[in-house]
């Protein structure tokens, strides 16, 4: 939702938590075989362990909305079987981190059991985890795992940045014939934002330009999108003008909203918050050099996170994540600035 | 005590025990068939077969209904065959044909016929335990008397997911019986050297549920076992153990040399195979004839070939397979 629509319709203010909350509630309420399952998710443990589901439970009952062992293949696994017998579970994974320990069920099992079955199993459901650095969990509660499933097919992966776009695209996941694993920051959740009263949902795939620019084309997504959002002032102390795209979907991704930016910037810089190495912005800036070479101005780039663990100590997580300076620096070298 | 005792004991009747006999016979002439095949050169896959532990499927599927879903693992087609999954689209499947249950995509390692509840088969030890939950989970949300059977093998019975499974299932109740095929190897490794008790049963109590430990050569043993169990699970009172002892007769897969047996230790496997047994036991009883059960063997025999021949007369699955069944939508070109 650009700035000049959202003045048209009639928003709430709300936070990403309690944009998820109505996008669920919503969901159950039409939708009988929308359930949800994990660890203190009914509201009896709390509502889940930030309270996106609380009141979930007390108005659905026990048996739809369902705390469970900190066991996560279990997890996955009920999940896995509901949603094949007709139901689409909403499966929280509390961190990112657990959905190692729940990989054989998501890689082996949710994402292939379609196309292994020839067709015949159907998987809907939705994880939903949360992750990021920044509030010194070091290395086992922050990391981005985004591209482990994006390599694995079968399976969607969203990153919402804004309440709204947590609303409508939980509507789309949740009704998603297939397995789709939403991965939820700590800013996403609490920055609040204007959401369309009657917002409904967003479609899986579609990117979304937030700010129209016209020298470099700056591709992000989650937390790190706030980030970049803040280095846009020192972007336009440079002389830049950046058009800012929120991937949104991350697999399958919005190659021809992101492709048609670069092309008409001559651009890109992919930021993320997930490892350098071989992540998102790696698969991003070699599709645009394939497609767009003799095009582009220069080398696409990417910023992500240096090849170590999620660092403790505040000097070096902050060194860890890419701050709104280096976004401005990469942009500034890519622009010949 | 090896295991929780049964006070009392359903009786199957005349039927039941020919039924029984019916799904045994039919997978071990399916397996027969199988390895022909695989000698001909017609099956190229790795097979792992069931030869051995028929009266364990063939009993509990006595019990199941068509909606009564079972989630195997890789030495899993006897339980499907057991629970009467067609045979056409099971061979064109193993031959990796189009006209497949799987239209060629799964193989023999991930067969699967929802018609007949085979949901799931896994090729990851233990992996169809935590699943079997959620069907389980389901049927307590639909308020169906739908039971799901998690079949496994003794090996799974020391990886986390039987933990998990084994657990929540207890926690919720849930109308899923775990049936452990003690064949007493996971893959080459004997089971005293890979598992802690001396029963797999005795890990029931560590989970509140019962468990049993069943003569897997006994047709009779394993389907009064599993007729408590169901009972149970369609009352609401929640999961079972299941174990039985068992043998594998053609070791791991086929083409295994089975050297890490003890010498003799297969021979006398073989000495107690259930079939030829069960078979006579079931002429002595006065249930069915000599010549009813040839008769019975016939019409099996036929079903096979007829499916074999349509397993070769199908064609391989066409390219644009690679782009369906990724997701709902098919993936762009």
């Amino acid at each position: 939702m650009s700035a000049e629509t959202m003045d048209k319709v009639e928003t709430v203010k709300m936070t990403g938590v309690a944009a998820i909350n109505a996008a669920i509630d919503e969901a159950m309420a039409a939708d009988e075989k929308v359930i949800m399952l994990g660890e203190d998710v009914a509201d009896r443990e709390g509502g889940g362990v930030v309270g996106v589901s609380r009141g979930l439970s007390t108005k659905y009952g026990d048996l739809r909305v369902r705390s469970t062992p900190i066991a996560e293949q279990s997890i996955m696994g009920a999940a896995i079987g509901a949603a094949m017998a007709g139901y689409k579970p909403i499966a929280e994974i509390m961190l990112m981190n657990f959905t190692t320990v729940a990989m054989d069920m998501i890689v082996n099992h949710a994402a292939k059991l379609r196309f292994m079955s020839g067709g015949q199993s159907q998987v809907p459901l939705v994880i939903r985890t949360l992750t990021g650095a920044g509030n010194q969990t070091a290395g086992q509660h922050a990391d981005f795992y985004e591209a482990w499933f994006c390599h694995t097919a079968g399976i969607k992966v969203v990153v919402p940045t804004f309440p709204a776009d947590f609303k409508g695209l939980y509507l789309s996941a949740i009704q998603d014939p297939d397995p789709v694993i939403i991965i939820e920051t700590g800013m996403t959740l609490f920055v609040p934002g204007e959401v369309p009263v009657n917002q409904g949902p967003i479609p899986l795939g579609k990117a979304n330009v937030v700010v129209p620019g016209s020298d470099v084309t700056i591709v992000s997504y989650g937390s790190q999108m706030y980030r970049v959002m803040q280095a846009m002032e020192g972007l336009g102390e440079a002389g830049i003008s950046a058009e800012v795209i929120d991937l949104r979907t991350i697999s399958p991704w919005d190659k021809q909203t992101v492709l048609a930016s670069a092309e008409k910037t001559g651009r890109l810089l992919v930021v993320h918050e997930a490892g350098k190495n071989f992540g998102p912005g790696a698969e991003i800036c070699q599709t645009a050099s394939e497609n767009l070479w003799g095009k582009l101005k220069a080398a696409p780039m990417r910023l992500g996170a240096p090849y170590c663990s999620v660092p403790f100590a505040k000097k070096l997580e902050d060194a860890y994540l890419i701050q709104p300076a280096d976004v401005v620096a990469a942009a500034k070298t890519i622009c010949g600035k | 005590m090896m295991s929780d005792t049964l006070t009392n004991r359903a009786t199957p009747d005349a039927a039941t025990q020919l039924d029984i006999y019916r799904r045994m016979l039919r997978i071990e002439r399916n397996d027969d068939a199988t390895q022909t095949q695989i000698r001909r050169g017609r099956i190229t896959a790795p097979y792992y077969s069931g030869r051995g532990q028929e009266c364990i499927p063939a009993a509990i599927s006595n019990l199941l209904n068509d909606d009564d879903k079972i989630c195997t693992i890789y030495r899993g087609i006897h339980d499907m065959v057991a629970k009467d999954m067609p045979l056409k689209p099971l061979w064109a499947e193993i031959m990796g044909k189009v006209d497949g249950t799987c239209k060629g995509k799964g193989g023999p390692m991930h067969l699967t016929h929802p018609e007949t509840g085979v949901m799931v088969t896994t090729g990851v030890v233990g992996s169809s335990m935590p699943i079997a939950n959620g069907f389980g989970w389901a049927a307590l949300l639909d308020g169906s008397k739908q039971v799901t059977i998690a079949y496994f093998g003794d090996g799974a019975s020391n990886i986390g997911a039987f933990h998990e499974s084994l657990n929540l299932a207890s926690v919720w109740k849930l109308p899923v019986i775990f049936v452990c095929q003690n064949n007493g190897f996971a893959e080459h490794t004997r089971y005293e050297n890979g598992t802690s008790v001396d029963y797999i049963a005795k890990r029931a109590i560590g989970y509140g549920m019962p468990g049993y430990t069943v003569d897997g050569n006994d047709p009779v043993d394993v389907w009064q076992h599993a007729y408590e169990a169901i009972e149970r699970a369609r009352a609401g009172e929640g999961p079972t153990l299941l174990e039985c002892k068992t043998f594998r007769f053609c070791g791991h897969l086929i083409g295994d040399d089975n050297k890490y047996m003890d010498p003799g230790e297969l021979d006398a496997a073989k000495e107690k195979d259930p079939l030829p047994k069960y078979r006579q036991k079931l002429i002595d009883d006065g249930v069915v004839t000599e010549a009813q059960l040839e008769e019975m063997k016939t019409a099996i025999e036929a079903e096979v070939q007829e499916a074999i021949e349509f397993g070769v007369a199908s064609e391989f699955p066409p390219m644009e397979e690679l782009r369906r069944d990724v997701f709902a939508e098919e993936i762009p070109a």
